[in-house]
């Protein structure tokens, strides 16, 4: 697809949240929808959106998991018409990019997925109907480097950030096609979208060796141990590197990090300081929103006072 | 002979004679170390073919034992004894009782991918760590682990509702693993949470310890999913010869 084709197609997407942005969340819900508007990119949530799934439900059956993912993308082409399906969180995008992979290449799970949605009385979704994209995507393709250099108000310069985005994002490679593909797109070993947005805003992205390190995300509460000891690693890193804050773009990552990070301070006795915050939330701040209109106060990561220090409220 | 890479075996395996003389030579000790000789005489034939019928286990058989799971594993990095490579080729060797002796950790895997990501052959290493925890558990060999019994919790949450909502999860899964909420992490985290927090908020993260969270027009769907996982249910049960074992069981009562 050429440049100015997605430009104009992801003016107008369906904005599908997930749990998590209902919940430990918000800040990135609040944030990201804050961001569409101050950048004049429209959000149409989709009707009755149900869980995708999440990290949890593939472990009793992974066709359990394309269905429910398969049921968000249907309503979004067959009830409201939309081509293009935005997902912030990376749990979310994840599966619904698996499903669309699965549904396209496995005949069992199309069968199971028809199956069940004759069943629940709805559409079947058909793999192609929808595009799915991370928010990432949608900020760089409709706005674009360029574009957010014309509008900051508040610059990042001076704030030193390491870029984390996790393991949904980019693994396994085999569900996002469009990734590796050449000049321009995404990398899966060395992602660089969020840099390059955080960079058109102002920042000193640092070089940081961890950014698709996992944060033990899924294990979070059940083996917290390693959890901790998976963010320590990251922080640590982070730090090391320079880096002020983490910028997330996943709402698990972001509160893995916020959770360990105290249960490290308190269970380890290893403190760190690195602030961690949304890329919608920095985002946001550039464009000269204030720090509550982008949520920082739903974020346990305290960063009030070092966004006033950096001139961002 | 002094063995030099003893860190390679097991202590249990290692013989030393306390108390051994040879034509009148005292050779006790160190000087008479041996390795005791390993004989596996009892395969599981169906290994590979049971864990391959549970999801995620479906393409073990690709495996060629190159190693990049392990080389790449999050988990492995923190404990060594954590070998996906080395378990896939006790599956498909049928060396169940080896198997066991990891019977603890197997479950930690925290699905990150990497394995999956570098595997050349698509074994889906990730796929296969969930199909053999599951395995454990179906057979008996380890209680449900805390990361079942969240899945659990979390699963049956979105088929009745099909939403999630993360404080009523988290409180039924430490009531269930039998863990105090009032943890201090857990405490200083909520603390910094509600320093900022203006009282809208609050309220409203209130209410929906009362209110579920529900996707409307859900029922025709949990119906469908229910169908489903109990169809899924009794296809394990039967392929994993369990019901035959709980037979068995009874007739030996």
């Amino acid at each position: 697809m050429k440049k100015s084709d997605k430009q104009q197609k992801y003016k107008e997407v369906a904005y599908y949240p997930g749990c998590a942005l209902e919940g430990s969340g918000h800040a990135y819900n609040r944030s990201t929808k804050a961001l569409g508007e101050k950048l004049g990119l429209k959000l149409k949530e989709v009707d009755n959106w149900n869980c995708c799934g999440a990290m949890e439900v593939k472990n009793i059956d992974p066709k359990i998991q394309t269905y429910l993912s398969s049921r968000v993308m249907s309503t979004a082409a067959n009830k409201m018409n939309m081509d293009v399906v935005m997902a912030p969180c990376n749990g979310c995008y994840h599966n619904l990019k698996k499903a669309e992979y699965d549904l396209e290449n496995d005949e069992k799970s199309r069968e199971v997925v028809d199956r069940l949605s004759k069943k629940a009385g709805h559409d079947t979704y058909q793999a192609g109907q929808v595009e799915t994209i991370h928010a990432l995507d949608w900020v760089k393709d409709s706005i674009g480097e360029e574009g957010l250099k014309e509008r900051v108000k508040n610059s990042l310069e001076g704030i030193k950030i390491a870029n984390y985005y996790g393991c949904m994002y980019t693994r396994p490679r085999h569900i996002f096609p469009e990734k590796d593909a050449g000049p321009g797109s995404e990398s899966t070993s060395k992602p660089h979208f969020m840099d390059d947005l955080l960079e058109a805003a102002g920042a000193d992205n640092v070089e940081f060796p961890l950014k698709t390190a996992c944060c033990g995300g899924a294990h979070t509460l059940s083996d917290s141990d390693t959890s901790t000891k998976l963010v320590t690693n990251i922080l640590r890193a982070a730090e090391a590197a320079g880096a002020e804050v983490i910028a997330t773009e996943c709402p698990t990552c972001h509160s893995g990090l916020e959770m360990h990070q105290i249960r490290a301070e308190k269970t380890l006795g290893i403190k760190t300081n690195v602030k961690i915050i949304y890329f919608t939330q920095l985002l946001g701040m550039a464009l000269g929103l204030k720090p509550k209109k982008v949520g920082l106060h739903e974020n346990v990561s305290d960063s009030f006072d070092f966004v006033k220090k950096k001139g961002l409220a | 002979m002094p063995i030099h890479e003893k860190s390679l075996i097991r202590p249990e395996n290692l013989k030393v004679q306390e108390n051994i003389e040879v034509e009148g030579i005292d050779v006790s000790g160190h000087w008479s170390t041996f390795i005791e000789s390993r004989v596996v005489t009892d395969y599981n034939e169906a290994l590979e073919e049971e864990i391959a019928a549970l999801p995620g286990g479906e393409f073990i058989h690709r495996c060629w034992q190159c190693g990049s799971c392990t080389n790449s594993c999050t988990v492995n990095a923190l404990d060594a004894d954590f070998n996906p490579r080395y378990w896939i080729y006790l599956i498909r060797m049928g060396m169940e009782s080896e198997l066991l002796r990891d019977k603890d950790i197997i479950w930690q895997c925290v699905s990150c991918n990497k394995c999956t990501y570098a595997c050349p052959r698509d074994v889906v290493p990730e796929g296969v760590m969930k199909a053999t925890a599951h395995w454990l558990e179906l057979k008996g060999h380890t209680p449900k682990s805390h990361s079942t019994i969240f899945d659990e919790i979390f699963s049956e949450q979105v088929i009745e509702t099909g939403k999630i909502e993360d404080g009523r999860t988290i409180r039924r899964f430490f009531k269930q693993t039998g863990q105090a909420l009032r943890q201090p992490w857990l405490e200083e985290m909520v603390k910094r949470l509600l320093r900022n927090l203006p009282i809208g908020m609050l309220t409203r993260m209130g209410l929906a310890n009362f209110i579920t969270p529900r996707t409307s027009g859900w029922s025709g769907a949990r119906d469908a999913i229910k169908e489903y996982v109990a169809e899924q249910e009794q296809h394990h049960r039967k392929v994993l010869g369990l019901d035959d074992l709980v037979k068995a069981a009874e007739n030996e009562l």
